[in-house]
């Protein structure tokens, strides 16, 4: 894949960020052009706490391709704080031991590798929010 | 708006079908439809396909399937919604006819599944999530929906055998289907106990990889009738989308899209779910099909898994669903489940579906969906003499 297709996403990945709606002050993850709930397009910026709850989850068992070394391996949807939810990898955890409305919050980490001589790819993911 | 009928089916055996090509099965699945009404020279041609791109390298199916199908010059149309385009397939044909651009439109799905291997069969599936949001985290699609099954169990207490149920009831349906790629029964202790995808689902609660194509003919009621034998009509067509992402849904345990597609068709046709008869659903995974009862209103939300244990949706239930097998049994070539679940219903409300005939089925109802609920196309379809 062509560097510029993970380099754009890198507000996101990286540091989380979100557009805020001017108007009707809605947080969408990713930012968005039009704001979903009044359809407004003045958007700014925010960065987004990474902290909130599981809402629902899943351990893969049967991985895709590039992601068969970390399996089996959670994937949750968590309802963070500024009341949006987000999908990512729930880690650091016995996936067997996860339970809807766990406390979590997110870390920097290596998400995947595209190949022996493609791209390393990074972003976040979930871990149990020890509240240090 | 002309009023629009089903004037012919056309099904093959699916399965896996390493001897035979994408046009070749689109083919053979359009000439029994043509022998089923009679016809052989269409208007127009709509071809739903989700990735010919990526699971055969061919695209421009707009040009292969006609060039192929003896139909050169007419034009034809490859439409795409995911596991949802041959349902949006059916649905363009009927606009055809029914605003009056074409008499005879014939609708193809299609879906060579098994040119590839598995890893890049869950690549291509997988297109149809969000690539930048979910699958870059490492989500399947047997995944996004164990966690719609998650939440569902959270939020109403629905039980792993409830959760196995559709498939028992799937697979025995199934059985009695001479194209269905697996016709065989299978027990709640071998679902609830075959090897783990997406914790809660298993293999028996996922739907197979498969290679099918299934055809319908559409043309107005006038064409129907000329035939002189019993005939359906489309009555309602329904047609929603929800955000592509599952974390952005209004929540985690209902298929919006659904519902809302589902509302659309019934008020199209004057009628409530209580006026259909059965239906067939996009049972994708076995949570699907619990989610979609609640979402279409054949029972209230978080009283599909309870119904189903109480054989409200078995062949001789009072709501029948999946009477062909559904997605689990029959097969699930994505680009082909939307057309043949259409033909199931023409063929059940014809009287022709011997052994797995559902009695006194006189409207049924289609629900295919596209993704994890993102998309979803529901028809309603009526006998008439
Ligand atoms: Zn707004």
């Amino acid at each position: 894949m062509k560097v510029p297709r993970h380099w754009r996403e890198t507000p996101q990945r990286y540091r989380m960020e979100a557009g805020k709606c001017s108007k009707c002050g809605s947080i969408q993850f990713p930012g968005r052009v039009i704001c979903p709930d009044c359809g407004a397009t003045e958007m700014e910026t925010v960065k987004l706490s990474g902290k909130g709850e599981l809402a629902s989850y899943t351990v893969i068992r049967v991985a895709p391709t590039g992601f068969t070394d970390l399996a089996p391996y959670a994937v949750g949807v968590v309802q963070l704080e500024e009341g949006m939810r987000v999908m990512g990898q729930v880690v650091d955890c016995d996936p067997d031991n996860l339970k809807i409305g766990d406390r979590l919050t997110t870390q920097f980490r290596r998400i995947n590798e595209e190949g022996k001589t493609g791209m390393i790819l990074y972003g976040f993911k979930f871990v149990p929010d020890l509240g240090l | 708006m002309k009023e629009v009928a089903v004037i012919g089916i056309g099904m093959i055996d699916w399965g896996e079908l390493w001897e035979k090509s994408l046009r070749t099965i689109a083919v053979e699945a359009a000439l029994k439809c043509f022998a089923d009404a009679g016809v052989d020279k269409v208007d127009t041609i709509t071809i739903g396909c989700m990735s010919g791109g990526l699971f055969n390298n061919q695209e421009h199916l707009g040009s292969i399937v006609p060039d192929y199908l003896g139909q050169r010059f007419v034009p034809a149309t490859r439409v795409e919604s995911a596991c949802a385009s041959g349902g949006l397939a059916v649905r363009s044909a009927f606009l055809e006819v029914a605003s009056g651009m074409a008499e005879y439109a014939l609708a193809i799905g299609v879906e060579k599944m098994t040119d590839v291997d598995g890893g890049e069969a869950t690549f291509a599936l997988a297109t149809a999530a969000d690539q930048d949001y979910e699958a870059f985290h490492g989500i399947t699609f047997p995944g996004l929906y164990a966690m719609m099954a998650n939440a569902h169990m959270f939020k109403y207490g629905t039980t792993l055998e409830q959760l196995a149920q559709p498939s028992v009831k799937n697979h025995f349906n199934g059985s009695m289907n001479p194209h269905a790629q697996y016709p065989f029964k299978v027990s709640l202790e071998q679902v609830m106990n075959s090897t783990k995808v997406a914790d809660p689902l298993r293999l028996l609660h996922c739907s197979p990889i498969t290679d099918g194509a299934a055809a319908v003919l559409l043309a107005p009621v006038e064409k129907a009738k000329e035939m002189n034998k019993p005939y359906v009509v489309i009555t309602g067509v329904g047609h929603a989308s929800d955000t592509i992402a599952l974390a952005q849904r209004q929540d985690l345990y209902s298929l919006k899209a659904v519902e809302v597609a589902a509302q659309r068709a019934l008020k199209m046709s004057g009628k409530t779910i209580k006026d259909v008869d059965f239906a067939e659903v996009h049972d994708c995974f076995s949570i699907a099909e619990l989610m979609v009862m609640e979402a279409i209103g054949v029972v209230e939300p978080g009283q599909s898994g309870a119904a189903v244990m109480n054989g409200l949706t078995a062949l001789d239930g009072d709501f029948p669903i999946n009477p062909s097998g559904g997605l689990k049994s029959k097969g699930h070539p994505v680009g082909a489940t939307g057309v043949a679940q259409v033909c199931e219903a023409v063929s059940q409300l014809r009287g022709e579906s011997g052994k797995r005939q559902v009695k006194n089925a006189k409207t049924a109802l289609t629900q295919n969906m596209g993704g994890s609920g993102a998309s979803s196309v529901v028809h309603i379809l009526e006998a008439r003499s």
